[in-house]
């Protein structure tokens, strides 16, 4: 904080001891929360369930090794909504997020317990092929990590891999439709054989968003995707997000709360593992429902 | 419910910045407290002294007025407060507007005091003014305590005090056109009254909304037009 205010601050102070007929404006003294364990039996309060869910999440429990990282989480998400995942760091909503399209299969004593549905259908049926759901629940990453391959190939990859595009016309017109909707083709569409890598973070970020779309995917997966890009880069992407949630289903995780603020419609308040609340986010931001979420979105953890 | 505290942030800055609009909405409501007390004392005691003072003192409101907000703005610009703190800063930028206006008709209330006081003669009307000014006195201190604890139940009985002080002014009105027409040449000196009621009735108004805005603080409600 800017430092030439302190002075002012104490200013007031004094100003308001001395003021002859001045109430002094008494505070009921409250304890801080320091007691963060809220215990085994707890139950996520607020509007967990959706009439229309595309994914519905139920028990779901995950361990590394034998610690456990996901309590007994429920939850559905919404088709064609955006839901915002946030908590302090460790609360376990990357974890949760990874299980969505099994991204935790590929860690090492990593064990996911309970029911996730897509469209009704059991993502962890052992007949399930993971790739094609990977494809179906598609997912940007924290840090853009594109290939290292022109742009054009880093969203052409995927649609070849699947064999959505039988011509070469058809290629062309998924990457260009694809760069369209990442809101990245007017600013690449001239080298589109240049490598990847030589674009800006935010361009970056764009191209693997535009990758993760190539294969149309129903739902995005977002793991803090603009933590390593600057505001204009960010806002961007923001924008992008309220435009692509007309055709798809949003998960993100943040550590900005305005960010979540901002882009989504539902908010899910995750704490040491459990999933403490979820309700709209306007409610969340301006009257939460859970002591906890009120003390983490207004800065009052230490 | 949360309960409400604005103690025990991460950034401690942000803790005093609240504390400190809190405090400073206090001592306005105590300042303009003051001013409707003196603006009624100056008219059943015949005070024209007094009554200047209260015309002067009200510049001391608009400056309260204008710091706190500007205080609010930037707490809102660097903080982004959100949930309770937001609902405490937004409802501290809305109370000082109604103090403001409570300053207002303490105002208008003093310069009727000057003129009776010139035209002199009878008293009729003040028993009245001397009870709805008790009433609107007492209410608006039960406010300010209520704010000063965050007590919502408090806020609530406190709006019901309103619907008396409604009661009272009409009767007022009809006891003030009775002397109208029982002697006309009363007419100038009774507007004056009739005046001076009216103000107390919206210093009530404005009381009230100031109840509604601490509801709103402690339980997230609005219950305006309800």
């Amino acid at each position: 904080m800017s430092p030439a205010e302190t002075p002012k601050a104490v200013k007031v102070v004094k100003k308001s001891k001395t003021a002859p007929k001045s109430k002094k404006a008494v505070a009921p003294k409250i304890a801080p929360v320091h007691n963060l364990d809220i215990g085994d039996h707890h139950v996520t309060v607020g509007e967990i369930f959706s009439d229309k869910p595309k994914m519905t999440m139920r028990n779901i429990n995950v361990f590394y090794a034998d610690k456990q990282a996901i309590h007994d989480v429920s939850i559905d998400i919404a088709e064609n909504e955006v839901i915002a995942m946030i908590g302090p760091s460790g609360c376990g909503k990357s974890t949760f997020l990874r299980a969505l399209n099994r991204m935790n299969d590929t860690v090492d004593g990593c064990r996911v317990e309970g029911d996730i549905r897509m469209d009704g259908e059991d993502l962890y049926a052992p007949k399930l092929d993971v790739v094609e759901l990977r494809a179906r629940v598609g997912m940007v990453f924290q840090k853009p990590n594109p290939f290292p391959k022109s742009i054009y190939d880093n969203v052409a990859y995927g649609p070849k891999i699947h064999g959505l595009a039988d011509t070469r016309v058809d290629l062309d017109e998924i990457v260009e439709n694809s760069l369209r909707k990442a809101s990245l083709w007017e600013e690449v569409k001239e080298r589109l054989h240049q490598p990847g890598t030589g674009l800006s973070g935010g361009q970056q970020q764009r191209l693997c968003i535009a990758r993760a779309i190539a294969v149309s995917p129903e739902v995005i997966l977002m793991d803090e995707p603009c933590s390593a890009l600057d505001p204009i880069a960010t806002a961007r992407i923001e924008e992008l997000i309220e435009e692509l949630s007309q055709n798809f289903t949003i998960a993100i995780v943040t550590h900005s709360m305005q960010q979540a603020a901002r882009v989504s419609h539902r908010t899910a308040y995750f704490h040491l593992g459990k999933l403490i609340e979820v309700n709209p986010t306007k409610q969340v931001f301006t009257m939460p429902e859970h002591p906890l979420t009120e003390a983490y979105i207004t800065g009052r953890f230490g | 419910m949360a309960k409400m505290s604005f103690e025990n942030h991460i950034m401690k800055q942000f803790d005093d910045e609240l504390e400190e609009i809190r405090t400073r909405l206090m001592e306005m409501g105590g300042k303009v407290e003051q001013q409707v007390q003196n603006a009624v004392r100056a008219i059943s005691e015949a005070d024209s002294k007094l009554a200047e003072e209260v015309i002067i003192e009200e510049q001391v409101v608009d400056e309260m007025e204008v710091d706190i907000d500007t205080a609010c703005i930037l707490i809102i610009a660097r903080r982004q407060p959100a949930a309770s703190d937001l609902r405490l800063v937004m409802m501290v930028t809305k109370a000082i507007n109604d103090l403001e206006r409570i300053g207002d008709e303490a105002k208008k209330i003093a310069n009727h005091a000057i003129l009776l006081v010139e035209e002199g003669g009878s008293s009729k009307g003040y028993p009245e003014i001397r009870h709805i000014g008790a009433s609107v006195s007492k209410m608006l201190a039960n406010a300010l305590d209520a704010f000063a604890r965050f007590d919502a139940d408090a806020a609530m009985s406190t709006i019901e005090e309103d619907k008396q002080i409604d009661l009272d002014y009409k009767t007022a009105l009809r006891e003030l056109v009775t002397y109208m027409m029982e002697d006309p040449r009363s007419i100038s000196r009774v507007i004056n009254v009739l005046w001076v009621v009216r103000s107390l009735e919206r210093i009530g108004d404005h009381t009230k909304n100031l109840c509604e805005q601490i509801i709103f603080v402690v339980k997230g409600k609005d219950i305006r037009h309800k």
